[in-house]
């Protein structure tokens, strides 16, 4: 067998293990769910609003809804600075702003999650509770802020990464046309990585929904719907990390199997959506193409 | 992530030690036993196991004391599994839990669990049908129970906290709470909590009320630990070991060296109240 052959079979060995562990993740999410799926009550009983564990409600639907209005929010607050960070350092600062804004962004990724929540407990939230009338400032704002601190880099370094590669392809056109560098990015080099932003923006995304720890020291943690910006909420992971060491004989302990899963199939169908447009509009560009 | 958790792995600490207390008979049950111990679980638990392991391991370095946090529910799963020799928890066991996993639980300490606010909160005294009304959401203002006109912050702990069991029972009488409480997961992240908010309410073990928080008398009970173990107030808990069957003999050295006289020292000087063996 040639070295080729054996180098395939080892890649490929990879991708079957990396694949085997998602599918057991689930797997084990779905075998340890499953009583409540049986049990018709039990799983309208997950599936309500009202989380009173010592009252018998185990509803995890706030908790869906203060994952995705917090996840939604951060990507909100964090994408256009992303945005903003990834074209200034393209190409219109300064090499030398533009390699210390950069090595800040990799910094950036460096600290640890646990470190933006301290400093937001310490900061941010006496600052939302003494400036605005309502709530404890442990709140959807603060914690939305702080995550969003978190996800920039995470949406930069992967927009650069794009942006970067189909520079190399449209920057000598562009400059024989006489662009001036931020033509060149506004006109040409953003629109051409349409794919860029989307991927980017699902990273961004994904890594605000599965942030436990800044919703868990930050958010507040009350498992309601919030009906404004300085309410508490409790996201899934942070749900997930407050039950996980109850009683394990309890029933609210299967109820965060259900909540994993939901995780899960959020994640999982968000990805597949957006790989879908990304697919698409690659494909579009590639129509567009041959067309010119 | 679970639950910020204190390892302290002890032994670097007795380098630093210059003269222990340690010595003499209470120590001795260690000498020519080795091995480790693994301990998690309840974090008031924490202070009294590092001190007991430091001392230990100064006398006999044959012996390792591992002294790990997590919170009641993880004392129970951790034991149960056979993760760790011995599991705390700031409560009794459940039937389930006992029969499941076949634990022997060891009191060893009275907690009492304080309602507190801000001290900068003119509010000093409230009755429990008070505090029952300020966590079901039905009083919402410092003003109707004596305080300035300003929305109270309510601060609970999360589900497997064992402070949240005794504050729910003895206090709630387990009534009613509002899901619009905040949730923090550690006595020291409620007393973070209480520190920063002038407007906050929330309860915590006796022991880790400083002069950052006021405690708040409750139906004229004052809420010290004298006044817990002398049984003048109500809102206590014991705090326990437990080990997976009858311990081993260094579990047994370990847990007799805590409820014996050299233990209760420690637990006195960690806040609590010891239970003489």
């Amino acid at each position: 067998m040639t070295m080729e052959q054996w180098i395939e079979r080892a890649l490929f060995a990879c991708a079957l293990f990396c694949s085997l562990c998602v599918t057991a993740v689930f797997g084990f999410l779905v075998y340890f769910s499953w009583p409540l799926f049986l049990d018709a009550q039990g799983l309208a009983a997950v599936f309500s609003w009202v989380w009173k564990p010592f009252m018998g409600s185990f509803g995890i639907l706030p908790m869906v809804a203060g994952t995705f209005g917090l996840a939604v929010l951060a990507l909100g607050i964090a994408y256009p600075l992303a945005i903003g960070v990834a074209c200034f350092t393209h190409g219109l600062a300064p090499a030398r702003i533009r390699n210390a804004a950069l090595s800040l962004v990799y910094f950036m990724t460096s600290i640890p999650t646990v470190i933006y929540g301290f400093v937001s407990v310490f900061i941010l939230v006496p600052f939302f509770r003494d400036h605005f009338e309502r709530g404890t400032g442990f709140c959807l704002m603060t914690s939305a802020i702080t995550l969003a601190v978190l996800i920039v880099p995470t949406i930069v370094i992967s927009l650069r990464a794009e942006m970067g590669q189909k520079s190399e392809e449209v920057r000598l056109a562009a400059r024989s046309l006489g662009m001036t560098p931020a033509q060149e990015l506004l006109w040409v080099l953003l629109p051409c990585s349409g794919r860029g932003l989307v991927i980017a923006a699902v990273l961004g995304f994904g890594r605000a929904v599965g942030d436990t720890l800044v919703a868990l020291m930050v958010a507040g943690n009350a498992p309601v719907v919030p009906r404004s910006l300085l309410d508490s909420i409790r996201t899934l992971t942070a749900h997930i990390a407050l039950v996980v060491a109850t009683d394990s004989q309890d029933r609210s302990y299967h109820s965060i199997f259900a909540a994993g899963l939901m995780l899960f199939l959020i994640m999982a169908g968000l990805t597949m959506v957006i790989r879908g447009l990304a697919m698409r509009i690659g494909k579009g560009k590639e129509r567009h193409d041959s067309a010119a | 992530m679970k639950r910020v958790s204190i390892i302290a792995i002890t032994m670097s600490m007795c380098a630093l030690l210059v003269a222990g207390t340690a010595h003499g008979s209470e120590l001795d049950r260690f000498a020519g036993l080795k091995g480790t111990i693994d301990i998690a679980g309840g974090t008031a638990h924490i202070p009294v196991m590092n001190e007991a392991a430091k001392n230990i391991m100064k006398f006999n370095p044959a012996i390792r004391i591992t002294v790990a946090g997590g919170g009641t529910g993880v004392g129970v799963q951790k034991v149960g599994e056979g993760l760790v020799d011995i599991g705390n928890t700031g409560r009794a066991l459940s039937d389930a839990e006992k029969s499941k996993y076949g634990l022997v639980s060891f009191p060893f300490a009275v907690d009492g669990v304080a309602v507190a606010v801000h001290p900068k909160n003119p509010v000093n005294e409230l009755s429990s049908e008070q505090v029952r009304k300020i966590y079901a959401g039905k009083i919402v203002n410092w003003k109707d129970v004596g305080g300035e006109d300003a929305a109270i912050h309510v601060f609970g702990r999360d589900e497997a906290s064992g402070t949240r069991e005794v504050f729910w029972e003895k206090l709630l009488g387990k009534g009613d709470v509002a899901q619009g409480v905040n949730i923090v997961a550690s006595n020291g992240a409620m007393k973070v909590a209480i520190a920063q908010d002038p407007h906050a309410i929330g309860y915590l073990g006796i022991g880790h009320v400083s002069k950052d928080i006021k405690a708040i008398v409750i139906d004229k009970m004052t809420p010290t630990q004298e006044n817990a173990k002398s049984g003048s107030y109500t809102v206590v808990r014991n705090l326990y070991m437990n080990t997976k069957g009858q311990p081993s003999a260094l579990e047994k050295a370990f847990i007799d060296y805590i409820k014996g006289p050299e233990g209760a020292e420690i637990v006195k000087r960690s806040g609590y109240i010891p239970i003489p063996d």
